[in-house]
């Protein structure tokens, strides 16, 4: 069937069958592969995208109910060909990664929680990412990256945006 | 060492290349590639832990729309050869499929290739198997009885391996000892479970003879392995390096995904993938790790000395053999641990059973031994009244006895335990932390302090293979390194293996930008496909920064030797009177100066300019043995095992409500000295990982079978992975100690951290249940066992109050 999807702030028109999962449809149907299935039942979160700015599991859902919504998956999140966001550059200044693979997962669930709380608490940090898991980093690392970046969108005097996706 | 100790790029915070792409999303793994025409497999999984295999029928799967064939054993069997086995067990042949009859709880019966993965899954569902049920084994103990049923009736019993060395005068020193206690500890079954699965992508080209292969790959000679079970020439099997691998710390092995992929493929004349979806990966990936039981017994005296140790390793290896039974030689480099045992008798046993098979495991049985020996330390201490430091004090390798040489053949490189325990102990200020015990356990709380101290034998020879396989003669592990200097004097070297999160790019540019005194990060790193690669054997067993390290360092230092060469020819002048600074030469005591640029261009350009004897171009390649590697094993099985020794040191408190039984992080410490640190960042980020897959193998990690042989742990539901939430804030005290056999002083560190934090989490729960007199000596520590432990032994002293 067809279905209309709006994808990083662009129209999608996608043949799909009903049972095809949003991550399925990303990946196969646009060619998004920066979304990782990891588990396909709902745990590890590396198939985390933004549906209307918050983050969900997109092997749970199927493509046809993400109609309606305005869906972010990392390729949107990056400012500018070469040029990373805030939170993805702090990633790379506190090393909060290693394979690459849960990474797209954890930043956009970075991005989401530092629209909510621009001045997370540690605890903060740790329950938003709790959600995602690393087998990599045990986590050190990931919530340096987060802090940081918080930080750093504190002080910085660009004027804060809404989410790629979300109604201005 | 043979580098200065005043490094410009080596052990300073700098970025990782390598992660640019990857929070971008632009990682590029194997299931992102697409090949027009690909067929998509899924597999048949077997619902009995040992049957006959009866009949296979395909034909209503081969009648659903899309699906392109459904290969059974049989078939594959008859056209491929049985996959490599390290031990000699000729009789137990494995092959990608079930030939005859099944072994374990999801072996893949038959695949089914077809248009896309929903439609090979549909009609895998109608693929009807009949089976007829064998008896089966799960237990080790039960497998290594003569009366047992036989995995592989051919091989005759389930025994794959049992060999007992004797290193030092045991028997002499037990009997002098004035005091033995023994004990057993299990470790159970579980993985590294990556959270990307095993993935490959095949495809033949009938017209050139090649078979390509992108795979999430982590295996030494797999091109070799692939070739040899598909009877092709070597030369002809061509894998793609430049696949981002996610995750993998020791596991993705994929030989029988590969050859199963590659005869679909060549059968079919179209590519094919097979990426494991979660279900086909916990259960019948064959990536299981070891599951052991580890007898021990130790002699010592009254002070505390430990004299001389005997430990028993049983291990469930499951269905096929592989390479994993070799996880019991591994350890044998270190099988004393940091401490001063003066003789030790080892026997390694090796058992099939009806559980998926293993694969390497990081640290490849390093850990579980670790756990073993350092339980017998905090016995010894117990059984003594000793306090657990003091014992570890008094037992520990002196760091002037380095190099120092243990019972089984390998002598250490260099370390210095008791400083970075101090270090440690300092840091947690040690009897703060012991009112905190104290605080704690006032509280109402059980209270405990873990302690660990091990080792991280790094970059080795794999001399298990020629230990335990008379057959194999391996003495060399080799890596290398290319550097080519274009006529624009740019550097592009060369890496020949995928990467599963280590840096490897980063670690090659930055050893090449400290040599060559250029900034790494002006420095292209490319990774040739397998027939373009010089030799190269992966990144296993902590190696990369020895081994490619090693050899980068040296291509670097063969090209400035060249340039150094071309200069002197120029001046006219002694190679020894010519300054190397910053790319560029100048004469001592002399007007001759050339620049990177000038130096490039004669060499590039200028024949006529060159030494004699000199090749056109600036190009050196380096493949570089194994520091130490030098001999086989003795008949007695002495070897040096590993060149390089890492050591680490934990220091754990961990607090358990009585009522719900869950250990909780207080703190988490733990002294690591690798020697020289290559890039900061990677190292942190490696220790503090395997601290957390330490966690998750002491208190929640385990493939659990029940007692049909059905495996029940085969979600991230059941299998559980640590979260945030479980993995504490850990604090790192840094120590180096160089190593005076790699050209740096680096040491291995991919293991680190998985080494001895499984220990340490078992030794403070331990000492938080020890009011309680409960001893808790297999791991994972669940939390139900845990509670009711506690639960029946409050409920059995309220008794005796009563």
């Amino acid at each position: 069937m067809k279905v209309e999807l709006n994808v990083n702030g662009a129209r999608a028109s996608v043949e799909v069958e009903p049972r095809t999962t949003l991550v399925d449809c990303l990946r196969d149907n646009l060619g998004l592969t920066g979304t990782h299935t990891g588990c396909e039942h709902g745990i590890c979160g590396a198939c985390t995208v933004l549906l209307d700015g918050e983050p969900v599991r997109s092997c749970l859902m199927l493509a046809v109910q993400a109609d309606g919504f305005a869906i972010t998956t990392i390729e949107a999140v990056a400012p500018a060909p070469g040029e990373l966001s805030i939170v993805q550059d702090a990633f790379c200044e506190t090393h909060g990664l290693q394979c690459g693979f849960c990474t797209p997962g954890m930043i956009l669930t970075a991005e989401a929680l530092l629209r909510r709380i621009p001045n997370p608490t540690r605890a903060d940090i740790v329950s938003a990412i709790s959600a995602n898991i690393c087998r990599c980093t045990g986590y050190g690392q990931i919530v340096e990256a987060i802090a940081l970046a918080a930080k750093r969108m504190a002080g910085s005097n660009v004027p804060r945006e809404t989410a790629p996706g979300e109604p201005a | 060492m043979s580098a200065p100790a005043n490094f410009k790029f080596v052990e300073t915070p700098r970025r990782v290349r390598e992660d640019r792409r990857f929070v971008a999303g632009h990682g590029r793994f194997v299931a992102d590639l697409r090949l027009p025409g690909m067929a998509h497999v899924a597999l048949v999984p077997s619902g009995h832990a040992a049957a006959r295999i009866v009949e296979i029928d395909a034909a209503a799967a081969l009648a659903m729309p899309g699906v392109h064939a459904v290969l059974t054993g049989a078939e594959l069997a008859a056209a491929v050869d049985p996959m490599m086995n390290g031990l000699d067990t000729p009789n137990v042949r494995r092959f990608p499929l079930a030939v005859g009859q099944v072994r374990y709880n999801g072996e893949w019966v038959a695949a089914v290739a077809a248009d896309s993965r929903a439609g090979a899954e549909d009609a895998a569902e109608l693929v009807e198997v009949s089976y007829e049920a064998l008896p089966f084994v799960l237990d080790a103990e039960a497998a290594l009885k003569p009366d047992s049923v036989p995995v592989h009736p051919d091989h005759g019993s389930n025994v794959l391996l049992d060999r007992t060395f004797v290193w030092g005068e045991v028997a002499q020193h037990f009997a002098a000892s004035q005091h033995q206690l023994a004990f057993r500890v299990t470790w159970g079954r579980n993985s590294t479970v990556p959270v990307e699965t095993f993935g490959v992508v095949v495809a033949w080209d009938p017209w050139n003879e090649i078979l390509d292969v992108w795979a999430s790959i982590q295996m030494p000679k797999y091109a070799d392995q692939i070739a040899r079970a598909l009877r092709l020439p070597a030369n002809a099997v061509r894998v793609h390096y430049d696949v981002d691998v996610g995750g993998s710390y020791g596991v993705k092995r994929g030989i029988k995904h590969t050859v199963l992929a590659a005869y679909l493929a060549r059968r079919l004349n179209r590519p094919v993938r097979l990426i494991e979806d979660r279900l086909e990966n916990m259960r019948a990936g064959d990536a299981h790790g070891p599951d052991r039981i580890f007898d021990v017994t130790v002699a010592f005296d009254g002070d505390g000395i430990i004299n001389s140790m005997k430990m028993r390793a049983l291990d469930n290896v499951g269905a096929y053999a592989g390479r994993a039974p070799f996880q019991l030689g591994k350890p044998v480099g270190a099988i004393v641990g940091p401490y001063r045992i003066k003789s030790v008798e080892y026997r390694a046993v090796s058992v099939t059973t009806n559980k998926a098979a293993q694969e390497a495991v990081r640290g490849f049985g390093q850990a579980p031994t670790n756990y073993a020996i350092e339980t017998a330390i905090d016995r010894v201490a117990a059984a003594l009244g000793l306090e657990r430091i003091e014992v570890r004090r008094l037992n520990f390798i002196r760091t002037d006895e380095f190099p120092y040489l243990i019972p089984s053949g390998t002598r250490y490189d260099s370390g210095d335990y008791h400083t970075v325990m101090d270090k440690v102990l300092a840091h947690v200020d040690w009897p703060a932390l012991q009112r905190e015990r104290q605080r704690l356990r006032a509280q109402g709380l059980l209270a405990g302090i873990g302690i660990s101290a091990c080792l991280e034998p790094s970059g080795g020879n794999s001399s298990f293979e020629p230990l335990l396989n008379p057959k194999n003669t391996t003495s060399t592990w080799m890596e290398s390194c290319r550097i080519n200097v274009d006529a624009l004097g740019y550097v592009t070297a060369t890496i020949h293996t995928t990467s599963s999160g280590q840096g490897h790019e980063t670690l090659a540019a930055t050893v090449i930008g400290e040599a060559l005194q250029i900034d790494p990060d002006r420095i292209r790193i490319v990774r040739p496909d397998s027939l373009a690669s010089l030799p190269g054997n992966s990144p296993v067993g902590s190696r990369m920064a020895i081994m490619l390290g090693g050899a980068a360092f040296h291509a670097a230092e063969k090209l400035k030797r060249k340039l150094i060469r071309i200069a002197a020819h120029q001046f006219g002048c002694a190679e020894a009177d010519v300054d190397y600074i910053g790319g560029a030469i100048k004469q001592r005591g002399g007007p001759g100066q050339l620049s990177w640029i000038d130096l490039v261009t004669i060499a590039h350009r200028n024949f006529h300019l060159l030494p004699p004897d000199t090749e056109p171009g600036l190009e050196t390649t380096h493949v570089m043995q194994v520091p130490t590697g030098q001999t086989l094993p003795t008949a007695d099985g002495r070897v040096q095992m590993y060149p390089c020794h890492s050591f680490e040191f934990h220091v754990v408190l961990v607090a358990i409500d009585p009522d719900l039984g869950k250990p909780e992080f207080r703190r988490y410490v733990i002294g690591h000295d690798c020697g020289t640190v290559i890039n900061p960042a990677i190292v942190k980020g490696m220790t503090l990982g395997g601290i957390a897959h330490g966690i998750g193998a002491a208190l929640l990690e385990e493939f659990v079978y029940d007692d049909q042989g059905q495996m029940i742990s085969q979600s991230f539901m059941d299998y559980v992975l640590p979260s945030a939430h479980e993995i504490p804030e850990v604090e790192i005290v840094h120590h180096c100690t160089p190593s005076p056999f790699t050209v740096l002083g680096q040491k291995g560190s991919g293991e680190s951290g998985y080494l001895g934090a499984p220990a340490a989490v078992s030794g403070a729960i331990n000492d938080a249940l020890a009011p309680l007199g409960i001893v808790m000596s297999k791991l994972p520590i669940r939390i139900p066992e845990l509670s009711d432990a506690i639960a029946a032994a409050r409920a059995s002293k309220q008794k005796e109050t009563a």
